[in-house]
């Protein structure tokens, strides 16, 4: 099931660690361990874009508040030319609009800083290897929001959740990871993974404008 | 009247007087009177007749009083004199002093004394009645002089006079227009510097009271651990509800409750509790004994469990209201619950049945626990 090449498998992903507080960055480092190679920092908008452009990593822990434009500026920039380079994106900010934003802004996951260095590692190999993490805030964010309208979606196959997204998605709200979804919904990590992918592809590309009114109207959570 | 019209230009009054006077020969003076008496504003009584300090007040008032005939005499002569030269009150060209006698007057008071720091705390002319007043003074002063100018000469004459005048006044108006604008600019960022600064000392006020004594109280708890990661989230949660406000209708639905409820755990058990909620309704009596089962299951949860943080879901449906409560704690086993943990029974299960809805806990030893509370919505009512 694991290919060889994959971060699973037990290569390390070179990390670039983009964060405008250097205590965090140094912090993150040291929680990481051996987990992930860190080859550049960056604390500004203009020094992440030349230190992922030049160093060319696997995947960017990225700071959703930055000098400069934000984490959202970041992304744009940045997967213009390199669409291959995978983010995560790391806040203090639950704010609906910061993670929505940030995550259709083309991150492939939303962390909150307050998580363990062993639960965000886990969560870099994830999103390295292609995959989405999906925070139960974040699940709850997506729930909220694919349901906050009784309009008629203007593309079906976008604007909206399988009954199966949904019931993945509640189970990672209510606090389950990965394999206790498999194991509870009687299929395998790896569907799970493909229906949180999926989710993810709907969030970013659904031009629902639901969506993003729903994040400015929901301020805090 | 004199002395009034003295005091608001600053100038003697015996001299006011006296030009007005002189003005009541040519005429005009009597319509200044007139509109005068009309329209500028009384001034205040400052002193009190009953008090019988003020009799020497009084008494220079009686001097007033000797002037103030004066003044009539002056208006008495003046009228004579008007009528004489232009022969009764029908006249047009009287009629035209006034309007702008009238109109001067209207705008001389905008300028007053009294409503001089609402000049300067705003817009000029604020407010409905103060445009009506200036825009009726402006009209009658035109009037007045277009008026006067079109009798007294040939309406050619004016007219070309008009155009020079208007010429002049275009001239005065782009010389002084980016000057005034440039202070109108300057008040209002004046106004925003004030407005930015006092925010800036709420907000200082603000950090010192909440997160500095925060600060201060961790490092002197710093040996111990579970005190410290308290501290810091009740500090945490105090910041992010000032940060982003709640509106005010904030406690009477199910999300914010839920969060609340969490809160008040977290507080008292020091476990952190991460809230998400999915949808929101209005709290009624079979969402309220959910609230409390809720409760008592996070108790338990951060009580018995030995688990660093518990995640609690709460879910509203068209039809129903769901919260799960998460540990990944040691679990039990449900059938030897010890006698003091019959609050699973009686709090959560016996409630959420006795208001239609129900309880499921599903739990093994060393797999956590999670509690499914379940409650229709309008339960009772149905």
């Amino acid at each position: 099931m694991v290919d060889e090449n994959s971060f699973a498998s037990g290569r390390v992903p070179r990390v670039v660690i983009v964060d405008d507080h250097r205590l965090f960055r140094s912090g993150v480092r040291g929680e990481l361990g051996d987990a992930v190679e860190v080859i550049g920092e960056a604390g500004d908008v203009d020094s992440a874009v030349r230190v992922i452009v030049e160093h060319q990593p696997d995947l960017v822990l990225l700071d959703v508040h930055l000098p400069g434009g934000g984490g959202v500026e970041v992304l744009r920039r940045v997967l213009a030319k390199h669409p291959e380079i995978r983010f995560l994106a790391l806040s203090v900010s639950d704010a609906a609009e910061d993670v929505i934003g940030v995550v259709r802004g083309g991150a492939r996951g939303y962390v909150t800083k307050t998580i363990s260095g062993k639960e965000l590692a886990n969560a870099i190999v994830r999103v390295a290897d292609g995959d989405a993490v999906f925070s139960p805030r974040l699940a709850g964010f997506v729930l909220d929001a694919f349901s906050a309208t009784d309009a008629p979606p203007m593309d079906p196959e976008l604007d909206r959740l399988t009954q199966r997204e949904r019931e993945v998605l509640r189970l990672i709200a209510r606090g389950y990871a990965y394999k206790e979804v498999a194991k509870e919904l009687f299929i395998s990590v790896k569907t799970v993974e493909t229906h949180v992918s999926s989710v993810l592809r709907k969030l970013q590309l659904s031009n629902r404008h639901e969506l993003s009114r729903w994040a400015t109207a929901r301020k805090l959570v | 009247m004199g002395s009034g019209l003295a005091r608001h230009l600053g100038i003697d009054p015996v001299v006011a007087r006296l030009a007005l006077l002189a003005l009541s020969t040519a005429g005009i003076g009597i319509a200044v009177y007139i509109t005068l008496t009309l329209v500028v504003p009384t001034e205040p009584e400052t002193t009190d007749p009953s008090d019988p300090l003020d009799v020497k007040a009084r008494a220079r008032k009686k001097g007033r009083d000797i002037s103030q005939l004066l003044a009539y005499i002056a208006l008495a002569t003046g009228m004579g004199v008007l009528f004489l030269l232009f022969g009764g009150v029908f006249d047009p060209l009287l009629w035209f002093l006034v309007f702008g006698a009238l109109g001067g007057t209207i705008l001389w008071q905008q300028a007053n004394a009294a409503q001089r720091d609402e000049w300067v705390a705003s817009t000029p002319f604020r407010g409905r009645k103060g445009w009506a007043r200036t825009g009726a003074g402006v009209l009658l002063v035109i009037t007045g002089v277009i008026g006067f100018l079109a009798f007294q000469q040939q309406l050619s004459d004016a007219r070309a006079g008009l155009t020079f005048a208007i010429a002049l006044l275009s001239g005065i108006a782009l010389i002084a227009a980016p000057w005034i604008v440039g202070l109108v600019r300057e008040r209002d960022k004046e106004r925003r510097e004030r407005i930015r600064s006092q925010e800036r000392a709420e907000l200082a006020a603000h950090i010192h009271d909440s997160v500095l004594h925060t600060l201060t109280l961790i490092q002197r708890r710093a040996e111990d651990p579970r005190e410290v990661q308290r501290l810091a989230r009740v500090q945490e949660r105090a910041l992010r509800s000032w940060l982003y406000q709640r509106p005010a209708d904030a406690e009477t639905t199910v999300s914010p409750a839920l969060e609340r409820v969490a809160a008040e755990v977290e507080e008292a058990h020091g476990v952190p509790i991460e809230v998400v909620c999915v949808g929101d309704c209005p709290i009624d009596d079979g969402v309220r004994a959910t609230l409390q089962a809720a409760r008592e299951a996070m108790v338990n949860a951060s009580k018995y469990a030995g688990v660093d943080t518990v995640a609690v879901f709460g879910e509203v449906e068209p039809d129903e209201v769901l919260v799960f409560i998460r540990d990944r704690g040691e679990g039990f086993d449900l059938d030897d619950l010890p006698a003091d943990r019959m609050g699973v029974r009686g709090s959560i299960i016996g409630r959420m049945e006795r208001h239609g809805g129900n309880a499921r806990i599903r739990t093994a030893p060393g797999e956590g626990t999670e509690v499914q509370l379940r409650m229709p919505r309008g339960a009772e009512t149905r």
